[in-house]
């Protein structure tokens, strides 16, 4: 027996795009009823470690024109430029809407909001929460979502599936991981807002939990992925760990240094130094390291990020987190020692196609934050934009689906719509996948072997600098893990917290997502914001020809030909990029 | 080396039916609490002692257990709704009128309080919530404390009642135990005193009005 909900919408993921949407749809009407299903409990979705800020034009000396020429820029031309003038228009207002929510924004002396600097924005506009920005936002988030009688939580519900009938989305399979009993939830609208995928990474900045699982259960419905090669390096995180050491603490004036004491980016990015954005800085750090300017450490070759000189007052009072992650996890004390640092994977730029209402080409199904691809980021996002993206799009997709929730409900006289749906069907194919690991006899690799397998494979071939051999040789493997997962060992055949279950099905998304970086990255014979190809270093401007948006696509189609339109309004310049000179 | 890791090494190599909540490992997230040598502890930022002495964990005290180290707090979430943790205000303003100013000295008054990360330790710690399950606890006190303190909100009176109502902030003994193992300095131990000191002054005041 199966058990069956039901809600107009049913939201994936409880981050600050998937809760911003739900407020969204509940303040939209009353009647709706809204599902937020997350495999963890809300305040521990990976928002909580963004750490500097969100950008948004509240200055008068800032403009909105000058927010998005900034993100065009930083893009490296590939955002879609309608799209990111509608972005940097909405920002200001969702700012001032967490802060009449109660969002303790760190505060200038006469009470308005504080703005700091950060990379690749050319005024100080990065609004922000000391260095606990993310934290601050999810919790406001979570703790005015409790307010909605609408809004009912399903916290630590991992979700497998969509299900669509009839060209449209019409719910999705649960698991309860108290229980492992699956369920069908049914609904006339489905959010996607499960983050990114940097767990397939071996050094990434993200929680365990950043697994791809909503863009994989999307393209496995028949909806495109776009921009997938497009994988975001952040320069600065701590060795072995991949901890987040926050842009906020170049922005209030921490240096970059390599192991002659040099600020080395004045070789690379003279006019911006240490507040170039992160592909060109990531690209640096790589550079200075192999020209043997680093330090050699236990975790490998590193740099450093001196804040000595901003003194305990500034730190403590702009950047507490930071001096509290570098004391526990790397014994070092900023007041006094620079902090080694290392690039690590930080965000995919890439994502589930959308269009800036969050509508994906299926019917019903919309998706933001970071596992949709509206695209405002194109090939680089600047830092503090992406909790601004959460913001915006997450209650433009919560509005417009609401909007088409209703007239579904009017419609058919339901909450979530047609009763036809056969749930039963999608339930047991989830079911069976789930046997066949419980079930299993034998098996001899661990999946810890595989998920390592993965995870060194993107770091070596598909990372930082790329090649052709290296991504074919990537795909090849990745195809070859693919084809292990399913006779991989497993010990843990209960139903309680089976947490071994959870982290093959995860290994499962990755593995697809990680198949479309690669794949994207192998296709894109350019290099273009932080996707750089040794052996075609230049970028060519031929490719942003592609076919306008709004365009039919089948399921399976090559997803990379689907460049949204209106790329050219700002011109791209020739030189933006410290890359191609840096290989010269 | 941090007991996280010990516990991440024997999942993945030694047997993958040990089960953990863990995320982010830099201490925010707040999912990874347990008791590591009977104190409770994040144990993402637990190290593990170079000396190579025995380490014990233990799921959280106080706690429904699940599984191994993962443990309900399903009852934490509702008494966090129930505390009202959002500013209430007569009139809102329309988003076109900007934000509230607040001076950097009215955000210090609550910003502390806002730093709890709902990792359940001070709930672990605290003999109160040990005896009676009912007892609001620690971090929920707080967090709807909070909310009195900020400058934006005027929800503070219904808030009050709320907090002391039922099992509520008067409960509260004083042990402390609470703020001592917040892993982000938090102080939930004063909130509590001083949310039954708002609401004896409170009471005060409204016999003194009816004394008029």
């Amino acid at each position: 027996m199966v058990e069956k909900f039901s809600h107009d919408i049913a939201i994936v993921g409880a981050g600050a795009a998937g809760l911003r949407a739900a407020i969204a749809a509940a303040t939209f009407s009353d009647k709706l009823s809204i599902g937020l299903l997350s495999k963890v409990y809300p305040m521990r979705s990976h928002t909580v470690s963004a750490e500097g800020g969100t950008a948004a034009v509240l200055k008068d000396y800032d403009s909105t024109d000058l927010h998005a020429l900034d993100t065009i820029k930083g893009s490296d031309y590939l955002a879609d430029q309608d799209a990111v003038e509608l972005f940097v228009r909405e920002a200001p207002s969702e700012v001032i809407q967490l802060e009449h929510w109660g969002c303790p924004w760190s505060r200038e002396e006469d009470g308005k909001l504080a703005a700091r600097a950060f990379g690749g924005m050319s005024v100080k506009r990065t609004l922000f929460a000391a260095d606990k920005t993310g934290f601050h936002l999810l919790h406001t988030l979570l703790q005015h979502s409790l307010k909605y009688p609408g809004i009912v939580r399903y916290d630590e519900w991992f979700v497998l599936s969509l299900a669509v009938e009839d060209g449209a989305v019409r719910g999705l399979v649960a698991l309860d991981l108290r229980t492992s009993e699956l369920a069908f939830v049914s609904a006339s609208a489905v959010i996607v807002a499960t983050g990114g995928a940097g767990r397939m990474y071996q050094f990434t900045t993200n929680g365990v939990i950043k697994t791809g699982d909503g863009m994989a259960i999307s393209y496995r419905a028949g909806v495109p992925l776009k921009d997938m090669e497009f994988i975001q390096f952040h320069p600065t995180a701590l060795p072995g760990t991949g901890i987040l050491i926050t842009e906020a603490s170049r922005g209030e004036g921490g240096y970059l240094k390599n192991k002659d004491g040099e600020r080395f980016l004045s070789r690379y990015t003279p006019e911006k130094m240490e507040l170039g954005p992160r592909d060109i800085l990531s690209r640096a750090l790589v550079q200075e390291i192999r020209e043997g300017r680093g330090f050699e450490g236990p975790f490998g070759a590193y740099l450093l990020l001196d804040l000595r000189h901003l003194g305990e007052k500034v730190i403590d009072s702009k950047l507490p987190f930071v001096r509290e992650l570098a004391l526990n996890y790397a014994k070092i004390d900023p007041v006094k020692e620079p902090i080694p640092v290392r690039p690590a994977q930080h965000y995919t730029m890439g994502g589930i196609h959308t269009d800036v209402n969050g509508r994906t080409p299926l019917p019903g199904l919309y998706s933001c934050g970071e596992a949709a691809c509206v695209t405002i980021n194109g090939a680089n996002r600047l830092g503090s934009n992406s909790l601004s993206e959460c913001l915006v799009f997450g209650r433009r997709a919560g509005q417009d689906a609401a909007s088409f929730a209703l007239s579904r409900r009017e419609r058919d006289h339901n909450p979530g719509g047609d009763r036809s749906v056969s749930s039963v069907q999608y339930v047991s194919l989830a079911e069976e996948k789930m046997n066949r690991l419980l079930k299993k006899e034998g098996g001899q690799e661990r999946l810890a072997e595989m998920r390592e397998g993965l995870q060194s494979l993107m770091e070596t071939k598909v990372g930082i600098f790329r090649e052709e051999k290296g991504l074919r040789e990537a795909l090849r493997e990745i195809r070859e893990l693919k084809g292990r997962l399913p006779s991989a060992k497993v010990d843990d055949r209960g139903r309680t917290f089976n947490m071994e279950m959870v982290h093959a099905f995860e290994l499962d998304f990755m593995l697809d997502v990680a198949e479309s970086v690669a794949y994207s990255a192998l296709m894109r014979q350019e290099s273009r914001g932080a996707h750089f190809r040794t052996d075609f270093p230049k970028r060519d401007d031929k490719s942003l020809e592609g076919p306008d948006k709004g365009q039919e696509v089948p399921p399976g189609t090559d997803t990379r030909e689907l460049l949204p339109g209106v790329r050219s309004k700002v011109p791209s310049e020739d030189v933006r990029l410290g890359c191609t000179q840096l290989r010269e | 080396m941090f007991v996280l890791d010990a516990l991440n090494y024997a999942s993945d190599w030694l047997d993958g039916s040990l089960a953990f909540r863990w995320s982010c490992r830099m201490g925010v997230c707040g999912s990874c609490g347990a008791l590591v040598d009977g104190t409770p502890r994040l144990t993402c930022a637990a190290p593990i002692p170079e000396t190579g002495e025995k380490v014990v964990i233990e799921p959280l005290h106080n706690f429904p257990v699940q599984k191994d180290l993962v443990v309900d707090i399903g009852d934490f979430m509702e008494k966090l709704g129930r505390v009202e943790p959002w500013i209430i205000r007569e009139r809102e303003r329309a988003l076109e009128e900007g934000e509230y100013p607040q001076k950097p000295e009215e955000l210090e008054k609550y910003d502390q309080f806002s730093a709890c990360i709902n990792c359940m330790l001070c709930y672990a710690a605290c003999p109160v919530f040990a005896a009676d399950k009912e007892f609001i606890g620690p971090a929920a006190a707080a967090l709807g404390y909070r909310y009195n303190l900020d400058s934006r909100d005027e929800g503070a009176t219904e808030r009050l009642d709320l907090l002391t109502g039922g099992a509520g902030a008067f409960d509260c003994t004083f042990v402390g135990e609470c703020s001592i193992v917040c892993p982000k300095n938090v102080d939930p131990a004063l909130a509590l005193q001083r949310i039954k000191i708002d609401a004896a002054l409170t009471s005060l005041k409204s016999i003194m009005r009816r004394g008029k």
